[in-house]
């Protein structure tokens, strides 16, 4: 028996060497991934169908999410809404400012409004998908489940827990410890074009044997507008995953703090091959030397592009959320890029408040597979006329219209900290000129 | 990670909600799905405090007397069913339901429930009028620190003049009622779902 072990555990990792570790270290692909997309698709109609006869056979109406809102909002302003309260009540000229009782009817139903349906804290979870994917973490219907879906669901579970995690931990581990020791040996060497190539081609090749590990099917569009050394790389947030997708496909320089454990070991062997940009916790507090370091970085042109995410935390990728002007006024071309994941074969989004790193892991590596799309977009500057707020919009609209995201003002810190109370002045300041003119 | 909506509401319940509040079953476990997202500790209810974190919400200068009409006197949660009762006012008015049941007790979005939603809005005391007072208080909400004392205190004098019939320097409800008579309040106090 412990020969058999012996001979089968051999094989695997000689297949395992054969089909992923050696296309990733040359970057080329089989295109196994690609078609356990396309059967995993057709067992997910086929799955949803089933769910939709069984409740119809008792008669029972389905739970469908809807995301785009469940309730109708008229995108009127509270000028426009409140004069239409007040014509409907009455025939007095509308222009002039004054006091109705009807007003209360405007904040009234704005409010209940929100509590029904707002546009922010949904950004802070899941996204709800339309059809089952078979994990039982997104079912929301399974009292509709026939035998034949839950015996195709243990077989899902098998394969998922006893097959594809113990090879994609055994990736992930080749991944990252080929990466520390292959930073460190680099960084050994003296400065030049040597230590240069070899530097790229280490991250590279470990990235994507990372990429594998998740089993992520990623597509990139537009790859020439790829970002160029001396730019800053901005992309919309979704989860520490992105990191691994883009610097899978070219030579950034990080940003980020410094973390103890193992991200910490990474961090500082990393640093050792090439220069990235790594703020101790103290340091991160402090704007205006995080944007000095950021400016000495990309004012050197012949230093790598930098990786930020201007959002500040993750949000559930059905959204754009406002975009922190720092990487804006440093002056440098901007490189946008929209990351847009596929939420059924496994969702991405990282929810710090209700999973740990570990966790979040874990369910990563338990999903069917990561499957993501990446646009590179073409490069921007900020206009003499305009100033670094209205340029990071500016960027964000154009990530969000790429990636096919709504287009939020709001500030992802919302998902942990209270609003400013500079929103609610600016609603009190309209509505008195409404009532008293200027 | 999305919640088994359909599954820890009894259908009892539903049915229950349904001819309490009117709404259909799809509303209703769609609005039980947004009270268990909105209900951060699980526990069955609501506090004032799951309320204040959506964003839209606290910027709405009225924002707090909103929550206020959630939770019954003294109380400082509120469960799924007082939930769907005051969400029950913003049910638009079907044509069905203009031709009234004469027995039935009075449906909760009336053109007469919605507006003393509004009412009990301005009636800080509950007590059935709104005194000048109560008046300047709610317009300090809405203004902010944008208009002086002065000139604040004499659009609640002229309001209550306006709509004060019977002398007592407030606004009993049904003063309130007449002076709205010709507002649209079925449609200015309605929200309608998109299925």
């Amino acid at each position: 028996v412990v020969n058999l072990l012996g001979i089968s555990i051999t094989v695997l990792f000689t297949l395992l060497l054969v089909f992923i570790i050696v296309p990733a270290i040359f970057g080329v692909s089989f295109g196994i991934r690609k078609v356990y997309m396309k059967t995993l698709l057709k067992i997910f109609q086929w799955a949803t169908l089933r769910i939709e006869r069984g409740a119809k056979e008792k008669n029972h109406p389905l739970y469908k999410p809807y995301v785009n809102g469940i309730i109708a909002k008229e995108p009127t302003s509270l000028e426009e809404e409140i004069k239409e309260i007040r014509r409907s009540g009455s025939g007095k000229a509308l222009d002039a400012p004054e006091f109705e009782l009807s007003d209360i009817f405007y904040f009234c139903r704005k409010g209940i409004e929100t509590i029904m349906d707002d546009e922010v804290t949904k950004r802070f979870s899941a996204e709800e998908l339309e059809s089952w994917n078979l994990l039982s973490r997104t079912n929301y219907n399974f009292q509709y489940i026939s035998l034949r879906l839950t015996v195709l669901w243990g077989l899902g579970v098998l394969i998922r827990y006893c097959f594809l995690l113990p090879l994609r931990i055994a990736l992930a581990f080749t991944g990252i410890s080929l990466l520390v020791t292959g930073t460190t040996v680099v960084g050994y060497l003296p400065n030049g074009r040597c230590k240069e190539f070899l530097s790229k081609h280490v991250h590279l090749m470990c990235y994507r044997i990372c990429v594998r590990a998740l089993t992520a099917i990623i597509t990139y569009h537009d790859r020439e507008n790829r970002p160029r050394n001396g730019g800053i790389c901005v992309a919309n947030h979704t989860s520490p995953i992105d990191v691994i997708i883009l610097a899978s496909d070219g030579y950034y320089a990080m940003v980020g703090q410094i973390h103890g454990g193992l991200m910490g070991v990474i961090q500082r062997a990393m640093v050792k091959a090439c220069p990235h940009v790594w703020f101790e916790r103290s340091e991160v507090k402090d704007r205006h030397l995080v944007a000095k370091r950021l400016t000495e970085h990309v004012q050197d042109k012949s230093k790598l592009p930098i990786l930020i995410f201007p959002e500040g935390t993750c949000i559930n990728n059905t959204s754009v959320m406002m975009f922190k002007k720092g990487s804006f006024e440093t002056g440098a071309t901007v490189y946008p890029v929209a990351i847009k994941y596929d939420p059924q074969f496994g969702d991405a989004f990282f929810n710090s408040s209700k999973y740990g790193m570990v966790t979040y892991l874990l369910r990563m590596m338990t999903s069917w597979a990561i499957v993501c799309s990446v646009w590179y977009l073409p490069p921007m500057t900020r206009q003499p006329e305009e100033d670094a707020v209205q340029f990071a919009n500016r960027v964000k609209s154009a990530i969000a219209r790429q990636g096919g995201l709504v287009d939020l003002l709001w500030d992802g810190g919302l998902k942990r900290e209270k609003v400013k109370d500079t929103f609610k002045e600016e609603q009190q300041k309209l509505y008195s000129k409404m009532i008293v003119g200027n | 990670m999305g919640s088994r909506a359909s599954t820890l509401l009894r259908d009892e319940e539903i049915e229950e909600i349904k001819k309490e509040t009117g709404f259909s079953h799809s509303q209703i476990t769609r609005l039980y799905s947004r009270f268990t997202s909105l209900d951060k500790g699980e526990n069955g209810t609501l506090s004032r405090e799951d309320f204040q974190r959506i964003p839209e919400l606290a910027i709405n200068p009225l924002g707090d007397r909103i929550i206020n009409a959630f939770f019954p006197e003294g109380e400082d949660q509120v469960n799924f069913r007082g939930f769907m009762r005051t969400l029950a006012h913003f049910r638009p008015i079907e044509d069905n339901e203009k031709s009234k049941d004469q027995n039935g007790p009075e449906p909760l979005n009336s053109r007469s429930n919605k507006l003393h939603f509004a009412f009990r809005l301005y009636d800080l005391d509950k007590d059935g009028r709104i005194s000048r007072d109560e008046l300047l208080q709610v317009l300090r909400m809405m203004v902010g620190v944008n208009i002086s004392d002065e000139q604040l205190g004499s659009i609640a004098d002229r309001t209550i003049q306006e709509a004060d019939q019977d002398g007592d320097s407030a606004i009993s409800f049904a003063e309130f009622v007449k002076v709205l008579e010709k507002v649209d309040v079925e449609q200015k106090m309605s929200i309608r779902f998109l299925h």
